[in-house]
């Protein structure tokens, strides 16, 4: 059973590396939660530039001089739960919509020519609205058309993702949101989503089922990002241990401006996701790192290579957006906005191969 | 301490009854080995026969009997001497061997893990003899095994760990114990596996073919000693790391 020490105890640990820790990390590899503690402690923060170079050094090991795109779809901003950072929390006022499947075949139809072959599905949660149902038939839909289909909606049961999986689905992402319990219960409000347990099992159960990759992440601002990042490695470490066969990434969406007027707990500036980013990637040489739209053109254009693994690109988060020009109505404001070829022509100009593709939609097709 | 399914040994040093010249050199040289579990073949020991030379010498207060399959050259083979040991009084523990070439006694990996999933139903605490192949090891676990044993190189050889990369890879994987067992020829062959991690290894032939098989049992608690407190203690790698590589690549971009 996996267990998320408290974030005074991870502080605690944070806080007994010194920077020998982290020159012997640097020199002999991190083999340890304790070590991936020291590459997140204030005492690191000096050899920031020495972290960057191993992180892009692995990265260039493992992936290649490559860089995969995905593109967002937004399903729905219907929901259920209360949440104090998000601008689908139930009682904000904003005009919601579902798409419908000709609505969903819109949107996507209009992603595909632009070039996208990987779409991530994501809504609110409302679970009688779109449920396990809604999704396989969207994944039965897209599937046709798309090499691969994630989703990141609310947590589901194991059955749930089998079911979704033989649909299309290859891979599901849940963000903790904050491994911090107290936090956690402060800004989740009201339903299903305050049950800190359930979900964070639910990386268990989507492994269980067999799908074939996982994502998992903290929004930033909510809690110590020290601490976040290295309950994120432990959470990470467990899920390795515990199913062997299933890839990996991480997210690091740092909190944006959204509908509620939501202030950022804790400051995390870009010093510090980079930090992050490469600790991460120093302690997990092979897990994938997405660096969304949420960050500024300019940062991004500067990580190319360093350690993140994924970009999205060209997003917009309301339902509908691709296909209509009003953006009122979305999740939160993105900050990159520029067209997937604006992204890959600068991908490529980084020395990387943008990949629009992985796996295959004829793959998909045949074990129905 | 090692612990393996719920029983504990403070010695990581395993070791067989193979080859000695004699009976009473095997138990001294056990006994100077210092070595707690002891794997014997069920094909050479009865062990309902209180006058057999192996049983006679061997004091089952001192020494954990680990029964193996030695001979099996597929699964049914296996199960059924595993089978014949539990009823003979050898308990429900065993290394599982499956070696159908008997030039090179190498394990067969589909029958291996055959004769796992089938005997850890029938309720053994099987600690199957493999290839040191981290995916077999992987479906070993998944099936139930209570630790793995990579061979370092072909058994009998002498040659040491050949495979260390592999077994690196099954250790730094592994949910139970990882015993390195075969082709560990000297003490250097078994403190190397100690530093990297191993929980323990098994050595028979290294010791039973030395001119000085007490002196060799020694050497090999030692060296295995030796190499476990290196690796507690967090060894220095040999560094890729200290070199400056290629030129880097600025953080002038960020905005803090």
């Amino acid at each position: 059973m996996l267990t998320i020490p408290s974030f005074p105890e991870l502080q605690n640990i944070i806080e007994a590396q010194s920077a020998d820790d982290v020159q012997r990390i640097l020199q002999q590899g991190c083999n340890s939660i304790g070590d991936l503690a020291a590459l997140l402690s204030p005492a690191a923060d000096p050899f920031l530039q020495k972290m960057a170079t191993r992180s892009r050094d692995i990265t260039l090991q493992r992936f290649g001089r490559t860089m995969q795109l995905y593109a967002p779809i937004y399903l729905s901003s219907f929901c259920t739960n209360r949440c104090a950072y998000c601008g689908f929390s139930a009682e904000n006022k904003i005009s919601r919509r579902i798409l419908s499947m000709d609505e969903v075949k819109k949107e996507t139809d209009i992603l595909h020519q632009r070039g996208f072959n990987h779409i991530l599905l994501v809504s609110g949660e409302a679970p009688k609205m779109l449920g396990v149902e809604y999704l396989e038939e969207v994944a039965l839909l897209l599937r046709q058309k798309f090499a691969s289909v994630s989703i990141e909606v609310q947590p589901l049961e194991q059955d749930d993702y089998a079911r979704l999986f033989k649909a299309g689905i290859t891979a599901v992402a849940v963000y903790q949101e904050t491994y911090d319990r107290e936090i956690y219960d402060q800004v989740h409000l009201a339903g299903a989503k305050a049950d800190y347990d359930y979900r964070l099992m639910t990386a268990d159960r989507l492994a269980a089922a067999g799908m074939r990759e996982v994502g998992i992440g903290a929004l930033l601002g909510l809690s110590d990002w020290r601490q976040e990042a290295l309950a994120l490695g432990i959470h990470l470490a467990w899920i390795r241990k515990n199913y062997w066969r299933t890839a990996l990434t991480v997210s690091f969406p740092r909190l944006r401006p959204a509908e509620g007027g939501f202030a950022p707990m804790t400051e995390v500036t870009e010093r510090n996701l980079s930090q992050m980013i490469f600790a991460l990637r120093i302690f997990d040489p092979d897990v994938g790192l997405v660096l969304s739209t949420r960050e500024e053109a300019r940062y991004r254009d500067g990580m190319i290579g360093l350690g993140p693994t994924r970009f999205s690109a060209g997003s917009c988060t309301a339902p509908g957006g691709y296909s209509q020009a009003d953006d009122s109505g979305e999740q939160f404001a993105v900050d990159d906005t520029r067209s997937l070829d604006e992204v890959c022509a600068i991908i490529k100009k980084m020395g990387l191969d943008p990949v629009k593709k992985d796996w295959d939609s004829e793959f998909q097709n045949i074990n129905i | 301490m090692l612990e393996i399914a719920g029983r504990t040994f403070r010695s990581r040093l395993f070791t067989g009854t193979g080859k000695f010249s004699s009976s009473q050199v095997m138990r001294d040289a056990l006994d100077a080995s210092g070595s707690e579990m002891v794997t014997v073949a069920l094909r050479r020991v009865d062990l309902n026969d209180p006058g057999d030379d192996i049983m006679q010498v061997l004091d089952r207060q001192k020494f954990f009997f680990l029964p193996n399959t030695s001979g099996a050259r597929n699964a049914d083979e296996a199960m059924r001497l595993a089978r014949l040991a539990r009823a003979s009084g050898g308990g429900n523990w065993l290394k599982l061997e499956v070696t159908p070439d008997p030039r090179t006694l190498l394990p067969d990996p589909i029958e291996t893990l055959k004769a796992t999933e089938e005997l850890v139903k029938d309720n053994f605490i099987v600690l199957p003899y493999m290839n040191a192949d981290p995916i077999l090891a992987l479906r070993l676990q998944d099936a139930g095994a209570s630790a793995v044993m990579p061979l370092g190189a072909p058994i009998g050889t002498n040659r040491g760990l050949l495979t260390i990369h592999q077994v690196e890879i099954i250790i730094s994987q592994a949910r139970v114990p990882v015993v390195v067992d075969a082709g560990l020829g000297a003490p250097s062959h078994a403190a190397l596996a100690m530093e990297i991690g191993a929980d323990a290894v098994l050595v028979n032939t290294a010791i039973a073919v030395a001119g000085d098989p007490i002196g060799m049992a020694q050497a090999f608690a030692k060296a295995t000693e030796a190499g476990r407190q290196a690796y507690e203690a967090g060894l220095g790698q040999q560094g890729d790391a200290a070199s400056a590589s290629s030129p880097e690549q600025g953080l002038g971009f960020l905005d803090s």
